[in-house]
């Protein structure tokens, strides 16, 4: 990777002499990279018994070679200016490639490693009476929509309202702390909300005390932020004309927020809500210390022990019991089922924004 | 209907910032009245004064007395969202409500006030605004679209349609034809010329034609310097003042040798 990166350096000093000298006007076939990158491959291909490669070092070197390459032949034969753009392409696209890695791994290895057990048992049964194999994560999928849906009750009203006050009414020093504190809270680190949520309950409960609603309110703290940040920036997109219009037809403030600012700005708004409600619904330190877990279904928030998606995975992972393969596997599917419940929900933004969207109608 | 307006000693404020100074005048009834004058020199302030707009801007506070046949605007008991609902207001942007149809950007004062009416009764007003303003040949047939998707100078006819929808006294425009070509002009100057029999109009505009064209009474505002308050420097039936100016200023504004 250093060869990449401090090629710019040398060609940014050697080509503004170069490039009055040596103007050329030919012009590369378009197959003439990826030529070069094939060659690449092949020269590399060729030397991995010398140097023992793998495959991460082999894909290394043809690119840096690749990329040296189709530099120094597009120098020769178009000119520096040239040479430099594709210099810069190929380090945009390797850089691009580098981000997809870890992406596509880990989307690969949950799959392949999740399949196996995404089958009807997985969705229709919990972990009574299971030691071995079979069992489901029914439990914990309910459990994770029950908390997800009261978190989302509690969060959304209250972190709408605060957008809309900082917005329409907050002014001078009340709203910049405001504003602050909630930048504040968007980076507390989710343990912290989990253990302030316990503490709240064990002063009246008792020490030991396991709510789901102790979980939803823990995850309320880290979604509220979320909200009211998201919320304030579309808010704030609604053009003031709009809202003048409506002063001046003898509409009050409040009527013209319920009326006219909001709708304008449904689409945004219902975006926000659901991709905070995707930031939360993976969230796992916060529940571990509230709702602890459970092999049972328990679907009421308010009466001891529910289990979630991430607790159910990590608990599998880290006590799978004997032999540990069944548990683990287990622990891969809660995984994958929650990717795909994050993914349903980036779709449903999607869709949001798409269908709300003010039509122009033309 | 249209009222007349009285305005006495009137100085209006950004927070401490003395934006107009000293303005006394008298708006007739069923006419149309022009402001006009150089860039920043308080004619749209003025305006937004009337209807209590200002003060929806933050700071935004105002001295001194705006009568509108006998009743005091800024009394201390009268509520601003009346006051807009008797003065109605088309702005320099056409704005109508991207999330409504034509009809019910119309019916928008109706609808947004939650005032009760029979769909039938409804249906005829939004006819008869959009025959006011001119653009009930254009529209009848696509009411149902959105009113994002007219042109603008149509647009802007909607904006009219949906302010004298509420059946205001007075009508305030400021710039209404300022963002829209000459055709389009035309056809709002047409059309406030047929509204003057209803309602008082006041109109800002940058175009000294448009106000020697439409108006009957005309007001040149106009201030000394930067950070100086703006003042209404002479106030005159609009012949008066583009033949024949009492003040040097508006001769000299209005013949183009300002400054």
């Amino acid at each position: 990777m250093s060869q990449i990166s401090t090629a710019p350096v040398a060609t940014g000093s050697s080509a503004p002499g170069g490039s009055r000298g040596t103007r050329r006007t030919g012009r590369l076939a378009r197959w003439a990279p990826w030529a070069c990158f094939a060659g690449a491959a092949v020269v590399v291909g060729v030397l991995w018994p010398l140097f023992d490669l793998n495959i991460a070092l082999f894909v290394l070197y043809t690119v840096v070679l690749g990329t040296l390459a189709v530099y120094l032949l597009t120098r020769a034969v178009e000119g520096s200016r040239q040479a430099t753009n594709r210099l810069v392409t190929c380090l945009v696209v390797s850089a691009f490639g580098l981000a997809m890695v870890p992406l596509v791994s880990l989307v690969w290895e949950v799959v392949s490693r999740g399949a196996a057990r995404l089958d009807g048992e997985f969705f229709n049964s919990s972990l009574v009476g299971i030691v071995g194999e079979g069992g489901g994560a029914y439990h914990a999928i309910m459990g994770t929509l029950v908390i997800t849906a009261l978190t989302t009750l509690i969060s959304v009203p209250i972190g709408l309202m605060t957008a809309i006050f900082l917005v329409e009414y907050a002014r001078g020093r009340l709203k910049r702390a405001i504003t602050f504190l909630v930048d504040v809270m968007t980076g507390i680190p989710s343990i912290v909300a989990g253990l302030f949520a316990y503490a709240l309950f064990a002063i009246f409960l008792g020490p030991g005390i396991r709510l789901g609603i102790m979980g939803a309110i823990a995850l309320s703290v880290l979604m509220i932020p979320v909200v009211v940040r998201s919320a304030e920036e579309v808010l704030k997109l609604v053009p003031n004309e709009l809202r003048e219009a409506s002063y001046a037809l003898g509409v009050p403030k409040w009527r013209t927020i319920v009326k006219v600012v909001v709708p304008t700005s449904i689409a945004g708004l219902g975006t926000g809500v659901t991709l905070a409600i995707a930031r939360v619904v993976g969230e796992t330190a916060p529940l571990l210390i509230t709702l602890g877990i459970t092999n049972a279904t328990n679907l009421d928030p308010f009466d001891g022990r529910m289990a979630t998606l991430p607790v159910y995975a990590y608990y599998q992972l880290t006590q799978p019991g004997v032999p540990p393969q069944f548990a683990t596997d287990r622990a891969w599917t809660a995984a994958l089922v929650l990717i795909i419940l994050v993914m349903g929900l980036n779709v449903v933004a999607r869709l949001i924004s798409r269908f709300f969207a003010p039509k122009s109608g033309r | 209907m249209a009222k007349r307006i009285d305005v006495s000693d009137l100085n209006i404020y950004y927070g401490d910032f003395l934006a107009v100074e000293g303005v006394n005048v008298s708006i007739e009834p069923r006419s149309i009245t022009a402001l006009i004058g150089p860039s920043g020199c308080g004619k749209s302030t003025f305006l937004r004064s009337i209807n209590r707009m200002h003060e929806v801007v933050p700071g935004g506070r105002v001295e001194g007395k705006i009568v509108m046949d006998g009743q005091d605007l800024y009394g201390p008991d009268v509520d601003p969202v009346d006051v807009r609902r008797q003065i109605g207001m088309v702005f320099q942007r056409p704005n109508p409500f991207p999330t409504m149809s034509i009809y019910e950007n119309v019916a928008a004062g109706i609808r947004l006030n939650s005032k009760k009416m029979k769909k039938s009764d409804l249906d005829d007003l939004v006819e008869r605004s959009l025959r006011g303003a001119n653009l009930w040949n254009e529209v009848k047939d696509r009411l149902a679209r959105p009113g994002a998707g007219l042109s603008g100078g149509q647009q802007q006819r909607l904006c009219i349609a949906r302010a004298i929808a509420v059946e205001p006294d007075v009508l305030l425009m400021d710039e209404p034809a300022s963002a829209l070509d000459p055709i389009s002009t035309l056809a709002i100057e047409d059309l406030m010329a047929d509204l003057k029999e209803r309602f008082t109009i006041v109109i800002v505009t940058h175009n000294m034609q448009q106000a020697a064209r439409v108006s009957e009474q005309t007001g040149f505002f106009n201030l000394n310097g930067v950070g100086q308050p703006g003042r209404l420097i002479e106030f005159n039936p609009t012949e008066k003042i583009f033949s024949n100016p009492d003040q040097k200023a508006t001769e000299d504004y209005i013949s183009g040798r300002f400054g």
